[in-house]
């Protein structure tokens, strides 16, 4: 690969392909924890973290595994197996670690085993071909531009608190319309790429 | 609580998109077409009801402590299961709802009934509980892709065959200038679901405090 495709598909990853605005995935977190901005960012690198590392993971099972033995059809369990314990071994290693960043990131951690994006992420680069090494970048670009999203959205979420809002539109419904300006912001990076 | 209680309030008092904010992501994925929707709340109201029928009847046997990772071993197999039934007899439906079946697994709702009501009471009530909460989501489903597919392109086609075509009506034959196709594309779901939960919000609130006045 050279630096020109891993920079396309990078950047398509973040912006043109986002996992929440474009491909709908992760929205509960999207919209659950990114009305603080300090909760916002935590969410995102424990998001990043977990999904480069379990999209690799696997990646090299259903590669290795599953396909010589033509069991493609567990990939579902297999995956969700590999991501709930993946979740559980890294908040058990930065425990240890890191007891600091075990502060900031750990109450996130559990939530991320049903975040829809880490369990999508891992079938899209399992089962759509790609080679090793596109599968790190465009889990790892699809995780930043989930992280990217989620800090622009909690800083405008932040100003809609004094925004002067009809009763029933507050909260989540007011940040769902949001959300759509945002796509449509996003769906014009089409002509960049 | 009697079971017509028990099915009645999945439909709207505790509708799972409406009230709780659960299972947003197909809503927002796979309502451009009513054909999606109805295919994908099949699945969600198939996979809700045999997953609460099999985890409220072990639910005695299963240790406290690790009852979340066999819950989501149980909702993967029953995905898994749909997954295979849906790409054998309705292959059409499960290309284009694509990565959002096997992502049922992670679908709050199914995890979320399992936990708060299929854990806790018998199997028959636990599978009235999902009829009504998988009836409840599949129809706002249903609703939100009719908004959806009829402004965004002026018709709606049922199975392949059965279209109903708004533009015909007017006496032409494309697509006239009010229909977009804006709604169909990701921008749209977001700004339809948005109203939708507004609208129904505000409605809920007026009619609370309509009750809070009749008691008084």
């Amino acid at each position: 690969m050279t630096l020109g495709e891993i920079l396309t598909l990078a950047f398509s990853a973040i912006l043109l392909q986002n996992v929440v605005l474009s491909r709908f995935l992760g929205i509960c977190p999207f919209m659950g924890v990114s009305s603080k901005r300090d909760s916002a960012v935590g969410m995102g690198l424990a998001v990043i973290f977990v999904i480069t590392l379990s999209s690799v993971v696997s990646w090299v099972l259903y590669t290795y595994i599953l396909k010589p033995f033509d069991i493609v059809y567990m990939r579902t369990i297999v995956f969700i197996l590999v991501i709930a314990s993946l979740v559980q071994i890294i908040e058990m290693f930065i425990k240890k670690v890191s007891p600091t960043l075990y502060k900031s990131l750990g109450i996130y951690l559990p939530l991320i085993t049903t975040n829809c994006a880490v369990l999508g992420l891992a079938t899209i680069v399992a089962t759509d071909e790609y080679t090793f090494l596109s599968a790190l970048i465009y889990s790892f670009a699809s995780a930043v531009g989930f992280l990217f999203v989620m800090y622009i959205f909690s800083t405008l979420r932040e100003k809609m608190k004094n925004a002067p809002i009809p009763d029933g539109f507050k909260g989540v419904p007011i940040a769902m319309i949001t959300a759509g300006i945002m796509a449509m912001i996003f769906a014009r990076f089409a002509g960049v790429i | 609580m009697n079971q017509r209680e028990n099915f009645t309030k999945g439909l709207l008092k505790e509708n799972q998109i409406l009230v709780a904010l659960l299972g947003l992501c197909p809503t927002l994925a796979i309502t451009t077409s009513l054909e999606n929707a109805l295919g994908m709340g099949m699945a969600v109201i198939f996979c809700l009801t045999v997953t609460n029928l099999i985890i409220s009847s072990i639910r005695k046997i299963v240790p406290d402590e690790i009852r979340i990772p066999i819950y989501i071993v149980v909702i993967a197999t029953v995905v898994t299961i749909i997954d295979m039934a849906m790409a054998a007899f309705l292959p059409a439906i499960h290309k284009s709802l694509g990565i959002f079946i096997p992502l049922i697994t992670v679908n709050c709702i199914i995890l979320g009934r399992a936990e708060a009501f299929a854990s806790k009471n018998g199997p028959l009530s636990s599978v009235v509980d999902a009829l009504g909460m998988g009836i409840g989501y599949a129809s706002v489903h249903i609703v939100i892709s009719i908004i959806r597919e009829v402004i965004g392109s002026g018709k709606i086609t049922v199975w392949g065959s059965l279209v109903l075509d708004i533009n015909k009506l007017f006496g032409s034959n494309e697509t006239l200038p009010i229909f977009t196709n804006f709604f169909i594309q990701p921008a749209g779901a977001f700004i339809v679901l948005g109203l939708l939960l507004g609208i129904y919000s505000t409605i809920r609130t007026k009619r609370m405090k309509k009750t809070e006045v009749n008691k008084k």
